[in-house]
């Protein structure tokens, strides 16, 4: 009896593992070998030729250019988007009349996929049609180009991603804010508090494991920005916003180098592995 | 006067935070019938750009075939391997279990773009490259992490008691599998499948990679397409009727299925 049920337990298990075996391990191989050989997108397999697709990534020229923008735009987006995301939360956490409209108001964009958000914001900003050039004239302002330099681009990409992800993260701290019992923030009044003290000293420790959370996926998900910057800014104006994801891209599909794609590739994965580790420890040694 | 005056800055904040986040949506839909140069929709408001959609290329009929195949066929994948898999973690044990498991959630770990590489040359190899099939099953790889997670919990909620009796009467574990727990899981199913068929629904860098005929694009890489291709003058209407073609589905479900959005998020809040 014992017998049959482990036997039952590894088939119930046994698609799960076929599928991680066949879709995850194996492209997780592959792609190591790929890295190391010589590996053109049409002829395929030519055989190693450790290290030059290594080597190769150092003499990219958008290799540092892409490595410095894709930091500095993470930097900028996991600023905002925290800092934007706690006020949402804290703004919508009382119930009172209202909050329950502004808390669909702010999660809405949530709903859209990236590609249809980016989009949307594509015309959003264009002189064509946008709404933004004629409310700028109004107030006698002239036309801006949004994405015309590489300061607007970035910032123009910016404002998309924050309204994209602020009521996703909202929800999640919002979670967080209400696992904090009531009878917290009652002894710290008891104790003097003022509203900025007890924010400061029992709110913000207590949300650690939320703010953990969602300093994690965003530090991840711009790290790993794609679909915003293809569709946006195309890279541009002058490859001033290249991401890393996209020059992966660009050498497997316009430069036709698997080989040198996968190089930097299994890079990425290593700094990112390096990233979450170094994330998880910060946020665990501190509590 | 003093509560007053911070029950009015409340909802000016509040209330200008909402405008802000509300306007680009109301916007879309406005800028997708509303009359402009360059576009399809010349003379008051109107469906043109939609009208201009359905002959666009392949047709948006057929994107929209594409997208809820794919869409469709993800969820399914998602659904049996994580209902057997999640069944199997909670209430077996086996060798490798803890691996498989850890190996699983570890997908998380790796970025999207990393496996697309190889996984487009392997694709190529097992006849699946430009086949919406084989665009699903790498769909579904990204959901598993989550889908398997919850489905566990999900099961190993359910009472023992349940099973025990149903067990004595004879049942095996695939009778209690399909005659009893199915139901009592079916939040976690609800919420598994709603997630991934947006995640399939949206996504666009493993389409744009994996399938390159244009008559079996999805709708985002179609919609992406009809803003390159037109040289110097794009069609914005049309870019914008496509954008509310593909955020409705979204927009309804939310709509429906509030509930199971927020029980997706938190149980990711526990995960953390």
């Amino acid at each position: 009896m014992r017998h049959s049920r482990k036997l039952a337990g590894a088939l119930y298990a046994a698609p799960v593992a076929v599928f991680v075996l066949v879709f995850f391990i194996a492209p997780l191989l592959l792609v190591g070998r790929m890295s190391a050989s010589d590996w053109p997108l049409l002829a395929g397999d030519l055989g190693l030729n450790m290290p030059d697709n290594y080597t190769g990534i150092a003499d990219n020229p958008l290799f540092w250019p892409a490595v410095g923008f894709t930091l500095k735009y993470t930097g900028i987006v996991v600023v905002l988007l925290i800092g934007l995301s706690l006020l949402l939360a804290l703004i919508v956490a009382d119930r009172r009349k209202g909050t329950g409209f502004f808390r669909t108001a702010y999660f809405l964009p949530t709903t859209l996929g990236l590609a249809s958000a980016s989009l949307l914001f594509f015309g959003f900003y264009s002189p064509a049609i946008g709404p933004l050039d004629p409310l700028l004239e109004a107030l006698g302002l002239g036309p801006v180009s949004w994405l015309g330099t590489p300061t607007a681009a970035l910032w123009s990409t910016v404002v998309l991603i924050v309204w994209k992800f602020a009521g996703f993260f909202m929800i999640i701290l919002l979670v967080g804010l209400q696992s904090i019992p009531p009878d917290v923030y009652e002894a710290a009044r008891l104790d003097g508090a003022n509203r900025w003290q007890s924010f400061r000293h029992v709110t913000v420790p207590l949300l650690r494991p939320a703010l953990g959370l969602v300093l994690i996926l965003s530090v991840t998900g711009s790290l790993l920005a794609f679909d915003q910057f293809f569709i946006l800014t195309k890279g541009g104006p002058d490859n001033s916003t290249v991401t890393v994801v996209q020059l992966i891209y660009r050498e497997a599909f316009q430069r036709f180098d698997l080989g040198a794609a996968a190089a930097i590739s299994v890079v990425v994965l290593a700094a990112l592995v390096v990233v979450n580790i170094g994330q998880l420890r910060a946020l665990r040694k501190d509590t | 006067m003093r509560p007053k005056l911070w029950s009015t800055s409340y909802y000016v904040l509040a209330g200008g935070f909402a405008v802000l986040f509300l306007f680009p949506l109301v916007w879309t839909g406005y800028a997708s019938v509303a009359p402009a140069g360059a576009t399809r929709q010349q003379d008051g408001y109107g469906l043109g750009n939609y009208a201009g959609l359905l002959e666009y290329d392949a047709g948006l009929g057929r994107y929209l075939w594409n997208s809820t195949y794919v869409s469709v066929l993800t969820v399914a994948f998602t659904l049996a391997l994580a209902v057997l898999g999640g069944y199997a973690f909670a209430r077996f044990t086996f060798r490798g279990k803890d691996t498989l498991f850890i190996v699983t959630l570890a997908i998380l770990m790796v970025p999207y773009s990393t496996l697309l590489i190889p996984l487009y040359s392997m694709l190529g190899d097992l006849g699946l490259r430009n086949s919406l099939t084989g665009l699903a099953l790498v769909l579904t790889l990204y959901q598993l992490p989550f889908a398997v997670f919850m489905m566990r919990i999900s099961f190993e909620a359910v009472p023992k008691e349940i099973e025990e009796s149903a067990m004595c009467d004879g049942a095996g574990t695939f009778g209690v599998l399909t005659r009893i727990m199915l139901f009592a899981v079916w939040p976690g199913l609800v919420t598994v499948g709603l997630f991934s068929f947006l995640a399939a629904w949206n996504d666009f860098i493993a389409p744009l990679i994996l399938v390159s005929e244009a008559d079996k694009a999805v709708l985002p890489v179609a919609i992406a397409n009809l803003r390159q291709q037109s040289m110097g003058a794009v069609d914005f209407g049309a870019t914008q009727a496509g954008v509310v073609v593909m955020a409705l589905p979204c927009l309804v479900l939310f709509a429906l299925l509030q509930r199971h959005y927020v029980r997706g998020f938190m149980s990711g809040a526990i995960k953390g």
